[in-house]
């Protein structure tokens, strides 16, 4: 799950890491009084989440607050990258001598949490990695011990920081990682950690990923989440506990697994097609999370045809069936289906679906190859109304 | 021989008497594993699925003397009941137990890398070493004994290969599922290890996905230490960046943990990759000849 700006640097001040004053605006007038309440130059920053906001136009710089409403109004609103902007954070304008990063990532290699630290920041640290991969300077935390003092004392020295800001940043480094651990995140970055002219760090942007699998443990935590993140159709698969990626094609995947159903997407573009989503049912779904997963796939109009491929084990091939028939009669369609069913019931399964006119296969590679012509016949057939 | 589990295998299942580890006991007792004794706090003394139920694994082992755990508890007891079977003195645990968080995998990893104590998974279907033991929630009729060994990170994708492998008569040594995680107890190299050194496994298939560099360290491993021959998947080229697939490890962060990444790693060192899973019993079948 992501957070916004706002929110992550919240958390890191909860955890004593410095960032600017400043508040989040949902109106034009409200920014005004933001800004008119900081005093001075501030700057409007779209809360979206996704990168790339600055390039976008969605970080702008305003010298009063009649100004700040005027920005506010033009970002509220921006679409960026197909998100809507509904929130701006009205931040004091630091005054920024240099600007460099501190982040925590976990390292699946090392099976450690990894703090990063470079003397270039503001821009992204995987393009730091691959152009001057030697301004980065990395430790390993041990996860009994935490992070250690002398850690900080070999980032802040290794990135070549001034002296007198050394005690500052260690304190930094610390909150940064007790806010990792404290809020079970994946991913916390602060980019840029800023030295001020005055010679003050302060932390002008975050970001927290948070690790889905801790969020029963942060329920405060978990109420962060804006619906933006997702799709209204991802949203609607994970009330189901069904695990859904919307994708661009036009073949619908149901498949139990998750690396089956990427295996299935896969062959569906091996054999000329595109796959219109990721859908992973789980293991022993009922019959009812079938139907919600068919009735969310027909909901992408892209779709052109239904693979459906089951692996039987704890998942019975007879209730996948039931949801598929469940869920034609709820919404019925012409798209059509192609079912491959194997394993644990598989005969029952197919008995169910003889009477619902889908077409069958017996190997994944005879359905997708099904799939992708039954897909272009109902695009013909369309373009053929359509032309009449 | 075969690798992990085999007939000496003693089993104990933690989480005995919840839904799945009831059914799932009866299915590998069914299988022919030597399942010895179920634990569930509170419920020492009964019995579940045939077996006798233990209030702790400590109990469990010193009463029936298991040597391998499964765990089928729910996510949020499920690190602290890895800690107790590795302090109870089993020797293999595997945990089956799906969403898991990762910063507890961390410790819980670091802890049994300490005292010498093997984890497969966790959100894994688990061991199986056809016609010895079942440890796991694979569908058993589906594997037959044979010289090929199986590693994968996926579950059903697994029973795919090895259903299209067995039709073709290509019998497994042993099958395992490593977990979809990014914190796993066993991965790839150490299995390949256990495969390079196992008299009946005469080649390996590995099954990747999308998500950190495991494969690139494993082809590696592959050029520098193995004597047997690999054929290799890879699932989720048609992934997109930045999206999670179902396994909490599977997705492609930062442009890293591609597909083409992967597939390229193994073809450099000689490995060769199927292009579908119907392939990889292909492959396998023109190497057996």
């Amino acid at each position: 799950m992501k957070l916004h700006e706002y929110q992550s640097k919240r958390l890191f001040a909860q955890y004593g890491v410095p960032i600017p004053r400043g508040d989040v605006a949902t109106t034009p007038d409200e920014a005004r009084d933001i800004a008119a309440r900081l005093g001075g130059r501030v700057v409007c920053k779209s809360q979206v989440l996704v990168g790339g906001r600055g390039k976008a136009g969605g970080i702008r710089l305003a010298q009063d607050p009649n100004e700040a409403g005027r920005v506010a109004g033009q970002i509220l609103g921006m679409n960026i990258k197909g998100l809507t902007v509904k929130k701006v954070l009205v931040d004091e304008a630091a005054d920024i001598a240099t600007e460099i990063y501190l982040g925590i990532v976990i390292d699946r290699g090392k099976r450690r949490l990894v703090m990063m630290a470079s003397s270039e920041g503001g821009v992204e640290i995987e393009e730091v990695a691959r152009t001057k991969p030697e301004r980065i300077v990395k430790i390993v935390i041990d996860p009994f011990l935490g992070l250690q003092q002398y850690q900080g004392r070999e980032l802040a020295f290794g990135i070549g920081l001034s002296k007198d800001l050394t005690r500052d940043f260690c304190k930094i480094a610390e909150g940064l990682y007790n806010a990792f651990v404290g809020c079970d995140a994946s991913l916390a970055e602060i980019n840029p950690l800023v030295v001020t002219g005055g010679g003050k760090l302060l932390a002008v942007d975050g970001k927290i990923l948070l690790d889905d699998n801790a969020l029963f443990r942060h329920f405060e935590l978990a109420e962060m989440r804006d619906a933006d993140e997702e799709t209204p159709e991802e949203q609607e698969a994970r009330r189901h506990g069904l695990s859904y990626v919307k994708l661009d094609g036009e073949i619908g995947c149901m498949v139990n697994g998750a690396g089956l159903a990427m295996a299935t997407m896969d062959i569906t573009k091996l054999y000329g097609g595109a796959p219109a989503n990721f859908l992973d049912i789980g293991g022993g779904a009922q019959a009812d999370k079938v139907a919600a997963a068919l009735r969310i796939i027909l909901s992408d109009p892209n779709v052109k045809a239904v693979l459906f491929n089951i692996f039987g084990g704890i998942t019975r091939c007879d209730e996948v069936a039931k949801g598929i028939l469940e869920a034609l009669r709820e919404v019925p369609t012409a798209v059509p289906m192609v079912t491959r069913l194997v394993g644990t019931n598989e005969e029952e399964g197919r008995a169910l679906l003889a009477s619902a006119n889908m077409i069958t296969a017996a190997t994944l590679a005879e359905a997708a190859q099904k799939a992708v012509a039954a897909a272009r016949g109902l695009s013909c057939a369309g373009q053929a109304q359509g032309e009449l | 021989m075969s690798i992990l589990v085999n007939k000496d295998t003693r089993l104990v299942v933690q989480g005995i008497t919840g839904r799945e580890g009831e059914f799932h006991t009866r299915q590998m007792t069914e299988y022919g594993t030597n399942v010895v004794a179920g634990t569930s706090p509170g419920k020492g003394g009964g019995w579940a699925a045939g077996v006798p139920v233990f209030d702790t694994v400590r109990e469990a082992v010193e009463a029936t003397g298991a040597n391998t755990s499964i765990i089928y508890v729910p996510a949020r007891f499920a690190p602290d009941a890895v800690l107790e079977a590795a302090d109870a003195g089993v020797k293999l645990v595997v945990c089956i137990t799906e969403g898991i968080p990762v910063l507890d995998m961390i410790r819980v990893r670091a802890h049994l890398d300490c005292v010498g104590v093997r984890m497969v998974g966790p959100n894994c279907p688990g061991v199986i070493t056809p016609g010895e033991a079942k440890v796991g929630i694979m569908p058993g009729h589906i594997h037959t004994a044979g010289p090929v060994g199986v590693v994968s990170r996926s579950g059903t994708l697994t029973y795919e290969v090895v259903h299209a492998l067995t039709q073709r008569k290509l019998g497994q040594s042993t099958a395992i599922g490593i977990g979809g995680d990014p914190i796993i107890g066993t991965g790839f190299l150490d299995v390949l290890a256990l495969f390079e050194d196992d008299p009946r496994t005469e080649q390996v298939v590995l099954i990747g996905e999308i998500g950190g560099s495991d494969e690139e360290r494993a082809a590696q491993f592959i050029a520098h230490h193995m004597s047997k021959p690999v054929t290799a998947f890879i699932a989720g080229q048609t992934a997109p960046p930045g999206k999670r697939m179902g396994h909490a490890g599977a997705i492609i962060e930062g442009g890293e943990g591609t597909a083409a990444e992967k597939i390229a790693a193994f073809k450099a060192v000689g490995v060769q990759v199927a292009s579908h899973p119907a392939e990889i019993a292909d492959l396998v079948a023109q190497r057996a000849r």
